[in-house]
């Protein structure tokens, strides 16, 4: 039974990770989803100084909050302060990362988060977890009842909201013009991606949330150029490779995480070179 | 006085130990800064967070092979693949749609993943070996030993002696590449140097403050440094200083409290540094760019105040009239309160006085509004005459110009344009030692 819960906790967070991280590849908005992801840290911290527990709710707060705040650091630093784009991303991730490491050693007695957890995770100690019934006749483990919730809203977010999301990716300023706001979107796609960072946080860590970001939405990004198309491809990828990643990691016994992360690279390499439309060999082929 | 204390016995360096770290971190926060400068001002900021990610399958892939934790060997392996990193995030942004940033995200997260993979399955492989080789996750500075410092000490030669060496060379290709190619310089070759700098940089510095905290090291000296100065060479000095000194902080606080991180304090310091300077540089800081704003909005408000009153009395024939704040507001619709306190600022520069609740123009005053005016006319005439725009466009143009314009330009504008009388709009262009004003 145990496979099965790590299977789907990937499956999980990778689907909600793959939906978002289409809007965020074709916002070129990546990088920030990298630093949100890490800027998370403190919050995480403080949410547990104050709940005294791994909590959700207060957990979620905490994330939501600080990437709110990274999102608006970053173009504070880049408008007001004149930095340009990527650095001011590259200092403002670092930073609060660093102080989410100081507050950990600050208060570790306090504290029960591993430093490599924060960076890789442990997937697998979602089968050692107690199985929980909210529903009558299904029980699972309360890690899988938070992301498969985050993930509910997500796709809810992304159906109801979708005519929103679409104008203000692809064009901002008709969206601007016919009333669309574009903040408010830009916040609530980012608050999104924070919490989905900090739930998936436990199991596959700050830098293996970025590759469940990124690499599914990079990869349908090159197999198709339909939004509705793109975003049902990125989660079957996630999907793939949180199987495959499992009996990767079975096999070379390693860490869970970090082969569905290979995986997805291995996913992303098959696209860019043999992907119908971009694929760089087809393409060769075709000349 | 325990703070008083624990500052001398770490300044004095009596402590072998302390000695090592301090110069450890010296030399790295120091060189780094310097190679970031670099990757700074060509845009690439991100590429250090890239390297750092993606040296871990290297190392672990270079022990797996030869089984040693030689440093030497484990630097060759994370040389080759962060430099592999580079090149691909190069060529999935050069041979696809993938945008650079995506490109960037994707490599790093990929890297790392494959080697948590390669280090997870080492471990778990039993070999006793392999304990330590986690430092490349998270660092350990307070560890640094004799034989690091004296690593630190050849790299940190090679990297800055690289830089003195082609010094002209790759400031050109950080600030026009397009230039460098005119002139006949084999561009590729030094951005290559270049890259392979950065990532011996990296691949040092690593193992000192981790993966995730690397990027910081590189550019945030870098961009504290882009505040004081336009000029390259002062630029890496004060970079050089910065990171230098923020290393050294950071030892010395892990040093009186050893629990606390040093890779973690370093950057804390590095960036309280960096966003004191993007507030309180003199030319650059946000602090004086607001001061030179509100400057700005102040004398605009002044002038139009001016100007109106000028107008007013321009129109009624009567300049030194009391006119209300009502009336005033009639013809310009600004909030009472912001009328008020620009009133008040030409008050005391003695333009207006106020009599009765009424605010008066003065002989100074008159001058001011008869100066604005007839900058605005000018320049009106100046368009329609010379851009040939029609007269009824020339009015918003002006009407920010006349905030600008200097008594050379304006003494410019009057004999370009030979002393005329009337603008566009045939109203009178007013002049100093003109009799015929009230006519």
């Amino acid at each position: 039974m145990s496979d099965f819960w790590i299977i789907l906790t990937g499956c999980l967070a990778s689907v909600s990770c793959g939906l978002l991280g289409c809007f965020l590849i074709l916002r070129q908005m990546a990088m920030v989803g990298d630093a949100i992801s890490h800027a998370v840290l403190p919050g995480i911290v403080i949410a547990f100084l104050f709940s005294g527990s791994l909590d959700s709710v207060p957990m979620l707060i905490g994330a939501a909050t600080f990437g709110v705040i990274t999102t608006y650091l970053i173009e504070l630093f880049n408008k007001k302060g004149g930095l340009q784009k990527d650095a001011s991303i590259g200092i403002t991730f670092t930073w609060l990362f660093a102080i989410g490491v100081i507050l950990i050693s600050l208060y570790a007695d306090d504290v029960h988060i591993d430093q490599d957890c924060v960076l890789f995770g442990e997937i697998a100690y979602v089968a050692l977890e107690p199985l929980i019934s909210y529903i009558p006749g299904l029980s699972a483990p309360s890690t899988v009842w938070v992301l498969f919730i985050v993930m509910l809203l997500i796709i809810a977010m992304i159906i109801f909201g979708y005519k929103g999301l679409f104008l203000t990716t692809f064009d901002p300023s008709f969206a601007a013009a016919i009333g669309v706001s574009t903040v408010v979107w830009h916040y609530l796609l980012m608050s999104a991606v924070s919490v989905t960072t900090v739930v998936s946080f436990e199991s596959v860590g700050a830098i293996l949330v970025v590759a469940l970001l990124i690499a599914p939405a990079a990869t349908a990004y090159l197999i198709t150029d339909k939004l509705p198309k793109m975003l049902v491809i990125s989660a079957l990828v996630g999907i793939i490779a949180s199987f495959g990643g499992y009996y990767l990691a079975v096999w070379l016994d390693a860490s869970v995480a970090a082969a569905i992360a290979t995986v997805l690279g291995i996913e992303f390499t098959l696209a860019f070179l043999f992907s119908p439309q971009n694929g760089i060999i087809i393409k060769r082929l075709r000349r | 006085m325990w703070l008083f204390e624990q500052i001398v016995e770490f300044f004095s360096f009596q402590d072998v130990n302390i000695r090592y770290v301090a110069l450890g971190t010296l030399l790295l926060g120091a060189s780094s800064a310097i190679v970031g400068c670099f990757t700074f001002l060509r845009k690439k900021a991100l590429v250090g967070d890239t390297i750092a990610h993606s040296i871990l399958p290297g190392i672990c892939l270079s022990f797996i092979v030869f089984k040693t934790k030689d440093p030497l060997m484990l630097l060759l392996g994370a040389m080759l693949s962060g430099w592999l990193s580079v090149y691909v995030v190069d060529y999935i942004s050069a041979n696809s749609k993938i945008k650079p940033d995506t490109a960037i995200g994707l490599t790093l997260s990929v890297f790392f993943g494959i080697g948590i993979l390669l280090l997870t399955h080492i471990q778990h492989s039993g070999n006793s070996a392999q304990a330590g080789l986690d430092k490349f996750l998270f660092g350990k500075a307070a560890s640094l030993v004799q034989n690091d410092v004296i690593t630190f000490g050849i790299v940190s030669v090679i990297l800055i002696g690289t830089i003195i060496l082609f010094f002209k060379q790759f400031s050109l290709i950080s600030f026009d590449v397009h230039f460098a190619k005119t002139i006949g310089l084999s561009v590729r070759t030094f951005e290559v140097i270049l890259s392979t700098i950065t990532v011996l940089a990296v691949a040092i510095g690593i193992q000192t403050v981790g993966v995730v905290l690397m990027a910081a090291m590189l550019i945030t000296p870098a961009a504290a440094a882009r505040f004081w100065t336009d000029k390259l060479k002062v630029m890496v000095i004060i970079a050089a200083i910065i990171g230098g000194i923020s290393g050294i902080f950071g030892a010395f606080i892990s040093y009186t409290a050893p629990s606390m991180p040093t890779g973690p304090w370093i950057v804390a310091v590095l960036s309280f540094i960096a966003i004191g300077s993007m507030l309180v540089a003199p030319k650059n800081g946000a602090i004086s760019k607001i001061r030179k704003q509100n400057k700005n909005q102040r004398k605009i408000l002044e002038d139009n105040i001016i100007k109106l009153l000028y107008k007013l009395g321009e129109k009624e024939n009567e300049f030194f009239k009391n006119r209300s704040i009502r009336t005033l507001k009639n013809y310009r619709e600004y909030p009472e309160k912001k009328l008020l306190k620009g009133l008040n600022i030409l008050k005391k520069k003695n333009q207006v006085v106020l009599v009765n609740d009424l605010w008066v123009l003065t002989e100074e005053g008159k001058k001011a509004g008869m100066r604005i005016v007839r900058i605005h006319r000018l320049w009106e005439l100046y368009l329609t005459t010379y851009l040939r725009i029609a007269p009824d466009h020339v009015h918003e143009d002006a009407e920010t110009i006349e905030h600008i314009i200097t008594p050379e330009m304006e003494s410019k504008l009057e004999h370009l344009l030979d002393y005329p009388e009337k603008d566009p709009h045939s109203a009178n262009i007013p002049y100093k030692n003109e009799k015929d004003i009230n006519e």
